[in-house]
This record gives C-alpha cells, structure tokens and sequence, in this order.
C-alpha cells in the first residue's frame, strides 16, 4: 500500500506491506534508526513518538495507519546540533546510561511538557510510567523533566 | 538529596588532583539524545536477510523429524539451518565444567533433543522479518515429549528424568568447601540456629535491548565480522573459535553503543555461531535480533539457589563463629557460564561479617529450564542475600537488635586490609561508618515515632538493612577450583593512546561498554596526566577487535572497568606523556627531562616558558615531519599498554586463595509499611551508601547505585522466571514479567564514603553490581514489619500475606 507520512518535516512517500509496524517503517525503511524496540507488546516505550502531536507508541500502530499523518520524533528534536533544553537537562542530570530508552523518554517527556508546561512531580512521573528504563531507576530522569518545566 | 563524605585514606595511596572526581559531563550523551547511537540493530547491509529462530514448545523432548521443505519454498526465503548441520559442522562447545558437566555435549541448535521451552531448534533467513516469521512457522517439527523436571531439588532423586545422558544424571558440578575450624566453632557456639530452606530466585536484568547481531562473511579471506551487542567478546572468541574449527583472528567483534548489558549478554555465543553458519552458507550478512519473548525464553536467566540445612555457630551476644550450609544452584539446560558459579560466590563467602569457620557444599544441577548465565552481582548476589538472612534471622532468633549484631561482626576498618578465612583481601572499607550514614538518611531515630503513627492507620512499618560486596576484577584462576584443568587465571586489559598528526589524542578501549560512561572517565584520566581538558580528549565509542586494543579478558563486565580499564589508559598515557618528553627534549636540543613541563596542550622548558611545542607539533613532527630526528629517539607517540593485576593462582586443594583485587561495598536501608489485611506494601524510604574508593566521575558511579537500586527493587518484589509443572515460562514479556516504572520507584536518599584501594593504580574499586543489597533490605524489612521470618528473596504482595497467615 502506498504511505505518505511527513517526518521531522520531510515527506516520505513508500509501498509499505500492509502489515508492518510504524516502528519498523521508521527504523528499516526510512532509516530513522533514533526509535527503537524493546519490547514487542507495547509496555517499555523506547519507540514513543509523537503523530500529529499525539504521544503513541510506534510499535502499537501499522505504518499504513500513519498514512498522512506529521510525525516527529527524537532525531528532529534538536535543530543544527543544537540540544534542546530537556536535551541538555538529560545530560546535566546524567539522565542517561545506555541511551537506549533516552528516545522514547524524551518524546514522552516533550509531550508532556507542550501540554503542560508546569508539571508537578507525580505529573512528571504519570507522563513516563509508559517508558521503561533500565539503568537509571527514574530518578535522575524526574529530576531532568523537573528542571525545565517552568 | 546525595550527600557525601570521606574517609582517612590509607597513607600507600597519592590522592589525586584535576579532572578525576570531578562529575564531568558524558561525552556519550550527545548522540544518544539525538538518536545517533549506533546500536546492532541500526546497521544494515545490502541483501542482507532476517533470521527467526524455530523454539521448541516443549521443556524435555527428543525430536524425532525435522522438515524444513515447506519454509524454504516460500518465495523471499533464503535458507534454513537444523541442528543436524550444526553438528556436522561444528565441535560442541568447550565446557567449563570437570565431570559430569564436562560430558555434555552442547551445540548451537538442538541437536535430536530439546532441553526447555523455547530452546532453539531451526534457524530461518528470508528476505524480510515477517517472512522469516511466517516462513518458521511452516517447519515441521515433529516432538516426542519427555516428562520435564523443573524443581531442582528433585533433580537427584531417583526416578528423576535425566537431561544429559552424556552427564549419567542431572548433577553437573559439586564442591566442598570448609574453612577454619567449624567443628571447634560449633562446639565453642552457645547457641546453634538451624533454617531449614532458603530460596534465590530466578530472574535477570532485563536489559531493554535484546540479544542479537549483523554478521558478514568475507569469503576471500574467510573471516565474520560480528556486529554484535555481545558484552565479553573474548569469551564469546575463545567458545566460538574451537567449535567453528577456526582461530580466534577470523572472528571479528565490532560494537559502538549497547542497550544494557548486566552480564546478561555475556552467553549468546551459540546464536553467534548460527549466525556465522548460515552468513556462509548462505553468502550473505544475517540480521539477527531477538525479539523480547525470545529473550525471556532463552537467554541468561540468573542462578536460582537454595540454601538448606543451615546451622549457624552463634554466642548469646550475638556473634557469629561459623555456618554450615548446602546451596544448590539450578543451572537450566546447559552450562553456558556454569558452573562458575560455584566459585564465585566465595569472592564474598563471609560477606562482611567477620565468620572464620565456613562450611559450604555447592551442587549444581540441571533441570529444563532456561540456562542460567551472569546477572548483575553474579553468584555473590545469592550469596550475600544468604549472611543477611542470616544474620536478620539470628537477630531474630536471639531477640537482638539487626542493627547491634550487625555492628558486632562486621569487619571493622582498621581490620583492612582483611583477609578472609579463604583468602580473599577485602581492599579498604568502613562498613560500620556506611552503616551509620544510612541510618541517619532514613531519619532511624525517630523511627520509634513512624512504626506507631503506621499502626494507629492500621499498618505495619518495618526497617530492613542490606549490603552488597562489589568485589571486582577478577582472578580468574578461581575457574581452576571447578576445574583444576583449566589454563586460566589472573586478568588484563588493554588501551592504546596516540598522539595523531594534528595532535589529536586518540584514546582506543578494549572494553564493550553499555552505558558505564567510559569515554568520559577514560578521559578525565587522560586529562589529568597530560595537563590538559577531557574535551581534547577524543575516546573512540566502542569497541573492534581489529584494534588490538583488546586482551583476552577484554569485555565489560563484573565491575572492573575503574581497575582495569582506567589502570591500561593510566599506563598508556604515562607511556606517552614520557614519549612526549623525549621528544620535546631532541627537539629542544638535548634538554633533560626534569627540565621539561607539560602545560596548555604542550610542552615547554620549565624555565623558559617561551620554548612550547604544542601537541599538534610533536604528533607532526613524528607521523609526518620526522627527518633529522636523532636515529637512536625510540619514540612513536602511539602507545598500548596491557594493564595485568597482581594474582597467583588459588590452592586447588584448600580451594583458598585472592579471587578478586577490590571490594566495593553498598549498604541500603529501605522502610516499608505493610497492609496486615492485603499483603500489599510499600517502601516508603529508602537509602543507599556506597563506597567505591576513590570515585572518577561521582555523578556515575551515584547513576550505577540508582541503577543497581531500581533492579533489586525491582527483584524484590516483582520480577521473576516462573515455570509451571510442565516447564512452560509464565513471565516472557513485560505483560507478565513486570519491572519497575516511573510509579514504583520510592523516595531515594544516596550517601557515599571514599576508602581508596590500596592496591590499584588510581585507588578506585570497580562498582557496578551494588544491586543485591536492595532484594535484602526489602526481605529485612518485611520481617521487621510482620514479625515472621521470610526465607524467599521474592516477596510479591500475595507471598507476605501468606506469611501473615
């Protein structure tokens, strides 16, 4: 089937097999590998992006559902190499260790902050129980999120 | 929230100053937080094809055909493999283990028979991932079901199902090891308290990138290149090569960035091996990942043990003179890193208590289950969750305070170094000091106050401590007491340093690391010897074997990379800041070194600050500007240095000897309140002290015990691998198997102590495996609080309302 989708501001246009995942659409046909798999079942989150500012789960959608859909995730976050605030906040706080959930948290944690700006810390911490993380323990990636809300 | 302090050094030790201890920002973060990691999985090749791995359905089953015709007429399949070609074409892997172990025959692919649910039996490659699915489901296999064996304490009873003819039985490895004089301890003792049964759990880390690999086949020079997320390629080499009948060089192990690791991706060697077969067979590169089920099912479980028929020597005071016990380790199917487990737990066999009267008789067996393989705090883990136990239920027993019996045998600090009654030397530490620091974060004086405002809302609050012994690099002449014919022991590691034309320095690691930090650390060090910023410092991501920049215990794992990594960068940056000298002293015109300073990204005359050569012209003046150079100037500024730490091989026949350089320590203490109706409970405090001796990079190391912390919390109360009668998994995703999220994590307090390590290069201890502690303060806890003595290290909700009943 033929999929139009716009990512980070570039149109796309493939014959996709009806059956394959967002995700998979993303990392093995566009070669926006910034998103990744860590699950299969739609629990740890490491694929979060955002279609049409929406927050989903790229595992947990067809990549012919997207089919005209604006979509954004981790590599159009920062613009010239510049890191983004909630970026640099990861770094600062060592919000990070293998990096491979850090895509999916920082779409997660973007989300949340577009919709709400001033986030308390159980907001913070509702925002990304959809996000797995493996070696961190959270609580330097809360701290993160708390420093940038406003 | 962290607080930190210091203790006195111990005087053999320089202290450092500059960049080391200071928490300077990852130079890793950059790119991952734009997703430009480069994972395994995010390499591709033209033409390659996808792997599906074919598993059995059945825990215990010969496999009485195979028909792979349906799956490869599919068009867009590429090929199969069984485990017929495997055997063919390859030796079993090399066993660790002395007899029986040693007899079994273990192959990449099942081979005439399946040992556990899940285990592979076909492998299919095809053009696509979902048509290598499909294509998998068209194998027709044919089972003929055995009765599966599940409970390893039944292993050994006659009767039982046997899961390796090869072995005679399901015993794999036994040893017996005694320590001091535990008759005299048990005549001395006022007191002897007996536990019946005590019980590990199996689970593991659950790192969120699973297993897998891109491998290529170079047929003019018949050599893979393995793009893989493998954690210790060296011991992946040194199974792989002898069974693939090639040597170690035709095995190429290329790496950048992992997602997590935990000793849990140490064993995927036979995968490896099938994916290697399969890119020649076939002659093209084979994608392998493996899908979150499948890892669940298959990969690297962490060692279930009991602990029975304990008796402990104890005085009415409450200190301990010695224990007897039998642990029994359920290995799963095969021995992929067992049975070393059977000897790495005496790294900490007293914990750190000061017992010197041990008696420990270790069994291992198999059973059809997952294979069991490292998870963070490898074998010490279990070990140390059983003198906690302990010494809670002696506390409990003689009606004591956990708190005083612990203080009261602790190995005390000007006991250090100390050696244990099997030889191991705990480095440095102040357990007590950790103790106490612990306590106050968690507020325990006023806990008299919170125990009865949680009652008077109808709870019960309990306080529970644990500790966690890091002990770190290993010798690995502890491999002989499972088996006096290996040729192992001691440890290394490898980093070159160069000074490149431009003056670049260029830092190249052996190590595999998954989010450890080392580019930044390894920097930091750098920095510090050569006078200039970590940002100068360019440290290569990764790793590749054709470097040469690895050894044969090259890898990432069981914490060592601040010994051993950061001692090899230590050493090839004193190699080349010396090179740097000699040089600057020809260019200069026969200046002494002792005339010679570095400063500002070069090198100067002391006295004439004038005369500088920058970096950038002593990396031309050898690579590209070399003429007239004095022909005697041994210099190359391009320098590798083998890091080796002092070991001798252990006493076979006392089974004693120095099985690790450093001991790290952690002690956590965690609050709960429990709902006396339900079961349900919550940690409501919690706080970790660590001391790792002298920390590179504070921020990381806190992130490891954050990290470590999570897991055990995690562990504590609701990860495990269970199996039903059958040897069906019931946990293989994270539907089933759940980890902690945003919404578990409790309020944390972290502390630190600074106890350098007097016998390493930098005074660090290596610090990433602080994770048991948490299982055991969580399992002390809900003893304080229900009063009834807990003997699983799982507590799941349900478990501490039994105990209720």
């Amino acid at each position: 089937m033929d999929v139009s989708v716009t990512v980070n501001g570039t149109t796309y246009a493939r014959d996709v097999e009806p059956r394959k995942l967002l995700i998979h659409f993303l990392r093995d046909d566009l070669d926006l590998t910034g998103s990744h798999v860590g699950c299969d079942t739609g629990n740890c989150g490491a694929c979060s992006i955002l279609v049409d500012g929406t927050l989903v789960k790229s595992c947990m959608l067809l990549a012919v559902q997207a089919d005209g859909a604006k979509i954004e995730t981790v590599e159009g976050l920062s613009e010239n190499g510049e890191l983004t605030a909630l970026q640099q906040s990861f770094n600062e706080h060592h919000a990070l260790q293998c990096g491979y959930c850090t895509p999916g948290m920082l779409m997660s944690a973007t989300a949340l902050l577009r919709d709400n700006p001033s986030p308390s810390e159980d907001e913070i911490k509702k925002a990304l129980q959809g996000n797995i993380c493996r070696c961190t323990g959270y609580w330097n990636i809360f701290d993160a999120v708390k420093a940038v809300a406003k | 929230m962290t607080e930190n302090a210091t203790t006195v050094a111990p005087e053999k030790v320089e202290q450092q100053k500059g960049w080391g201890g200071q928490s300077v920002k990852r130079k890793e973060d950059k790119r991952l937080l734009q997703g430009e990691g480069v994972f395994f999985d995010d390499i591709k090749r033209h033409g390659m094809g996808y792997l599906h791995f074919v598993r059995s359905p059945y825990a215990h089953a010969h496999i009485t055909r195979i028909d792979v015709s349906a799956a490869e007429a599919v068009e867009g399949v590429y090929g199969t493999l069984t485990g017929e070609e495997v055997a063919a074409l390859t030796d079993p892997f090399f066993q660790i283990s002395s007899a029986p172990g040693a007899n079994i025959k273990d192959f990449a692919l099942a081979v005439g028979k399946v040992r556990f649910a899940g285990e592979a039996v076909v492998a299919v490659v095809a053009e696509t991932r979902e048509l290598a699915r499909d294509a998998s489901e068209l194998v027709e296999v044919e089972y003929e079901p055995l009765p599966a064996l599940v409970d390893a304490r039944k292993a050994q009873e006659p009767g039982a199902t046997v899961l390796h003819d090869d072995a005679g039985g399901n015993l794999m490895w036994s040893g017996l090891y005694s320590w001091g004089d535990v008759d005299g301890a048990f005549a001395e003792a006022d007191r002897v308290i007996e536990i019946d049964e005590l019980h590990f759990h199996r689970f593991n880390s659950t790192p969120l990138e699973c297993d897998g690999a891109l491998v290529e086949y170079n047929r003019g020079v018949e050599q893979w290149t393995l793009h893989t997320n493998n954690q210790f390629p060296g011991f992946a080499a040194i199974m792989m090569g002898p069974a693939m009948k090639v040597g170690l060089d035709k095995l190429r192990f290329v790496t950048q960035d992992i997602g997590g690791g935990f000793g849990n991706k140490i064993t995927s060697h036979p995968q490896l091996v099938v994916c290697c077969l399969l890119a020649r067979k076939l002659n093209r590169p084979i994608q392998w990942t493996e899908w979150r089920t499948d890892f669940h099912l298959s990969m690297s479980h962490g060692n279930e043990r009991w602990f029975s028929d304990t008796k402990v020597a104890v005085k009415d005071d409450g200190t301990l003179l010695g224990f007897r016990t039998k642990a029994l380790d359920d290995a799963g199917a095969w021995l992929r890193y067992e049975p070393l487990g059977g000897v790495i737990w005496a790294q900490v066999a007293p914990g750190m208590y000061r017992w010197r009267n041990i008696e420990l008789e270790f069994t291992q067996v198999a059973t059809n289950k997952a294979p069991v393989s490292p998870n963070r705090g490898y074998s010490r883990l279990q070990q140390l969750w059983f003198t906690e136990r302990v010494i809670d239920i002696v506390a409990h027993e003689l009606g004591l305070d956990p708190v005083e019996v612990r203080k009261r045998n602790y190995i005390r600090a000007d006991e250090m170094p100390y050696e244990t009654p099997n030889g191991c030397v705990y480095d440095s530490g102040d357990y007590a000091a950790m103790l106490d620091k612990a306590l106050e974060l968690i507020g325990y004086e006023g806990m008299g106050a919170r125990r009865e405002q949680a009652q008077a809302h109808g709870k019960l609050l309990g306080v529970g401590i644990g500790s966690t012994l890091d002990s770190g690099t290993n010798n690995f002449g502890q491999s002989r007491l499972i088996n006096p014919e290996l040729q192992f022991s001691g440890n290394n590691e490898v980093a070159t340093v160069k000074l490149d034309i431009f003056g670049e320095i260029v830092v190249t690691l052996g190590t595999t690391p998954q989010g450890q930090g080392h580019e930044t650390t390894a920097a930091q060090v750098v920095a510090d010897i050569l006078k200039c910023s970590p940002d100068d410092v360019h440290v290569r991501a990764g790793h590749d074997s054709y470097w040469n920049s690895h050894a044969g215990f090259s890898g990432t794992y069981a914490s060592q990379f601040a010994v051993t990594g950061l001692s090899a960068v230590k050493g090839a940056t004193e190699m080349l800041r010396d090179e740097i000298f000699k040089l600057a002293g020809a260019v200069f015109g026969g200046v002494p070194a002792e005339a010679l300073e570095l400063a500002d990204g070069g090198i100067r005359i002391k006295e004439n600050p004038d005369a500088f050569l920058p970096f950038m012209a002593c990396g031309a003046i050898i690579n590209a500007n070399n003429a007239g150079l004095p022909e005697d100037l041994d210099v190359t500024l391009n320098c590798r240095y083998v890091y080796r730490p002092p070991f001798q091989v252990p006493d076979i026949e006392t089974k004693t000897g120095n099985l690790t350089l450093t001991y790290a320590a952690q002690i956590h203490v965690a609050v709960v309140e429990v709902d006396p109706e339900t079961g349900y409970y919550e940690i409501v405090d919690y706080a970790a002290v660590d001391d790792c001796g002298k920390r590179i990079n504070p921020q990381i190391v806190e992130g490891q015990v954050m990290g470590a912390t999570a897991q055990a919390i995690g562990a504590a109360i609701h990860e495990v691998f269970e199996y039903d009668e059958d040897g069906n998994l019931l946990t293989p995703n994270f539907y089933d198997y759940h980890v902690p999220h945003a919404l578990d994590m409790p309020p944390l307090a972290t502390g630190s102590i600074e106890s350098p390590s007097p016998f390493t290069p930098l005074g660090t201890k290596g610090m990433g495996e602080g994770g048991g502690a948490g299982i055991h303060a969580v399992c002390a806890a809900i003893q304080d609080a229900t009063g009834k003595k807990v003997t699983n290290s799982h507590n799941p909700y349900q478990r501490v309302w039994e105990l209720l009943q």
